[in-house]
């Protein structure tokens, strides 16, 4: 069974449509669903962020919209197409958990990689590139390898590499979580910031809730066994905000609301 | 070990050679010699007291080590007979003669050198098509294992004769010889080296939806570099093997093998002996060769030193 195409034109501006999306792995007893019974929208421009404990299925919903997994059930519909379509015409970019860097290529060969796999001329890759890493501040780090920068830093690679080839759709899989909470934070400004300049659709995954309520405008909490949303919550964050922003009342609210939403999830249970 | 090169002061010879390999080297060369020496005495007694029985000379153990070390058809020669001999084949000879062991070390080198180029490519080529084609996966690695496990000294005879009756002579079947037994651990250590790129990094080339000849060239080959090094060197070692091989049945008249057999015919034990020496050292240059490439190849690939 594979997931048929919705009709096209059903849901323009809509950059990603879901309906009934469901994934099993497995068959039988030992089967497990990973996703089930997914009605998502998510609209063009919007921050949106999927939180849940592990296991709630928050990275394959991701890596189904990627066209990494092929789900067994329901509809999915990205930019108007099939998964696979928005893979071909390369419509998203990706950011993993961990940077995934080339270790034989410099941080600037590593930027360059899809850019170069899509056949762009030298000089218009060049030029991206050294947009894309000076707008993450790794501006004189061309020439460092990969092993040479810290973890931070090498993440920020990765999302520079992501960004190069201006993909209307970032798919970011917790790309902080490795990461100090200190870096972490400076990381979700930069990207506040970096959302706001580009006016890009971002898909967010994460464990953290303060970092889902600073970043998102819409979350989604999901819980697990079978794998399935729980809540979508609408954030209204202020555009010119700052970390300072996560001590008021206003945040703390949405903060709440989120984790009551878990709790009703069971994710705090034993 | 750690306290002796945290309080080391400086680094002249004697802390040098007491934390480096120089030191454990040369104790471990000393025993061989030592051994070697008493070794000779050992074997070459019964002879030597023989000789001394037949001239009805009275002999002491000095004179009996004095003689076992200087025969002329000694079971075991002594070093310094073999480091003789050497200087005499080695130093004291044009290159180009025939009794120059330099001579006959590079005619066994450019065979070894020829199969190891056929065998690295073959070898290259099997894991590549292994990796890449899911039906070669299941047919051709039982094969390349059975292949190996025929002992090569039998069937050695049988490809020069083929190859000979084929009109390939001289270099060819050696190399051949030589291809037959280094492709091997080529073909392996790069099938493991061509799948060694981990699931994100392949993810990451899906996203970008890359060719299967991208996905080869910038991220299979790249990650499988240190995988190749490691089994160039050991095929450029048994490379050597199949080459000296090569030589033994062929009624060769020239190189490492031939040497060692035509030794062995007219019982010239220091003959052997140097022979082997050469070879030894052959193997050793070879090998550290391509270290030195894997060294300035990983370099440049911008691998943390």
């Amino acid at each position: 069974m594979t997931a048929s195409q919705v009709t096209p034109g059903a849901a323009a501006g809509n950059v990603v449509e879901t309906k009934k999306l469901s994934l099993v792995f497995g068959e039988g007893e030992t089967a497990v669903h990973a996703l089930s019974d997914i009605d998502l929208t998510i609209e063009s421009g919007e921050f949106v962020s999927f939180i849940g404990p592990s296991g709630c299925g928050k990275t394959t919903l991701m890596r189904v919209i990627a066209d990494l997994e092929k789900p067994t059930g329901g509809d999915i519909m990205v930019h108007g197409g099939t998964p696979e379509q928005a893979r071909l015409d390369r419509a998203y970019g990706y950011v993993f958990q961990a940077p995934a860097l080339y270790p034989w290529r410099t941080v600037r060969r590593n930027a360059l990689l899809p850019l170069e796999l899509m056949g762009m001329k030298s000089e218009l890759r060049e030029e991206r590139v050294a947009k894309y890493l000076s707008l993450v501040g790794l501006e004189g780090f061309e020439k460092k390898f990969p092993w040479q920068l810290s973890g931070g830093m090498q993440q920020r690679v990765s999302i520079a590499r992501a960004l190069g080839f201006e993909p209307d759709l970032l798919l970011m899989d917790e790309p902080f979580g490795a990461l100090d909470e200190i870096t972490r934070d400076h990381l979700n400004e930069q990207l506040i910031h970096l959302w706001q300049q580009t006016k890009k659709t971002v898909v967010f995954v994460t464990h953290s809730i303060p970092e889902a309520v600073f970043l998102s405008t819409k979350i989604v909490v999901m819980s697990p066994r079978p794998g399935r949303i729980l809540k979508v919550i609408n954030c209204s964050s202020p555009p010119d905000r700052t970390l300072d922003w996560r001590e008021t009342t206003d945040f703390l609210e949405i903060a709440h609301e989120v984790r009551e939403a878990l709790r009703e999830g069971h994710s705090y249970d034993d | 070990m750690t306290d002796v090169s945290l309080s080391a002061p400086g680094s002249n010879w004697f802390t040098r050679l007491k934390t480096g390999r120089a030191g454990p080297v040369t104790v471990v060369l000393m025993f061989v010699v030592v051994i070697w020496y008493a070794g000779a005495v050992y074997l070459n007694a019964p002879q030597v007291i023989e000789q001394f029985e037949r001239a009805k000379t009275p002999w002491t153990m000095m004179d009996l080590a004095d003689k076992s070390w200087s025969m002329k058809r000694p079971v075991l020669p002594a070093p310094h007979q073999v480091a003789v001999e050497l200087n005499k084949t080695v130093f004291q000879k044009n290159i180009t003669s025939k009794r120059s062991l330099v001579f006959h070390a590079w005619i066994t080198t450019s065979s070894t050198l020829l199969g190891f180029a056929f065998g690295g490519m073959l070898g290259i080529a099997l894991a590549a098509g292994i990796v890449l084609v899911r039906t070669l996966d299941r047919s051709l690695m039982p094969w390349i294992i059975a292949s190996q496990t025929i002992p090569i000294l039998a069937i050695a005879p049988m490809i020069v004769v083929v190859l000979g009756n084929l009109g390939l002579t001289g270099v060819i079947p050696k190399a051949i010889i030589s291809m037959y037994l280094c492709f091997f651990p080529v073909a392996i250590g790069m099938v493991k080296g061509l799948r060694s790129p981990d699931p994100l990094q392949m993810d990451l080339m899906r996203t970008y939806s890359a060719t299967r000849s991208q996905i080869f060239w910038r991220l299979r080959w790249p990650s499988s570099i240190p995988f190749l090094f490691t089994s160039l060197k050991v095929a450029v070692a048994i490379s050597l093997v199949g080459a000296i091989v090569g030589e033994l049945p062929t009624g060769a008249v020239a190189g490492l093998g031939a040497r060692l057999l035509a030794g062995s015919y007219y019982g010239q034990t220091v003959q052997i002996w140097s022979a082997l020496v050469v070879a030894s050292v052959l193997g050793m240059v070879l090998v550290f060769a391509i270290g030195f490439i894997e060294k300035m190849t990983l370099k440049a690939m911008g691998t943390r030193p």
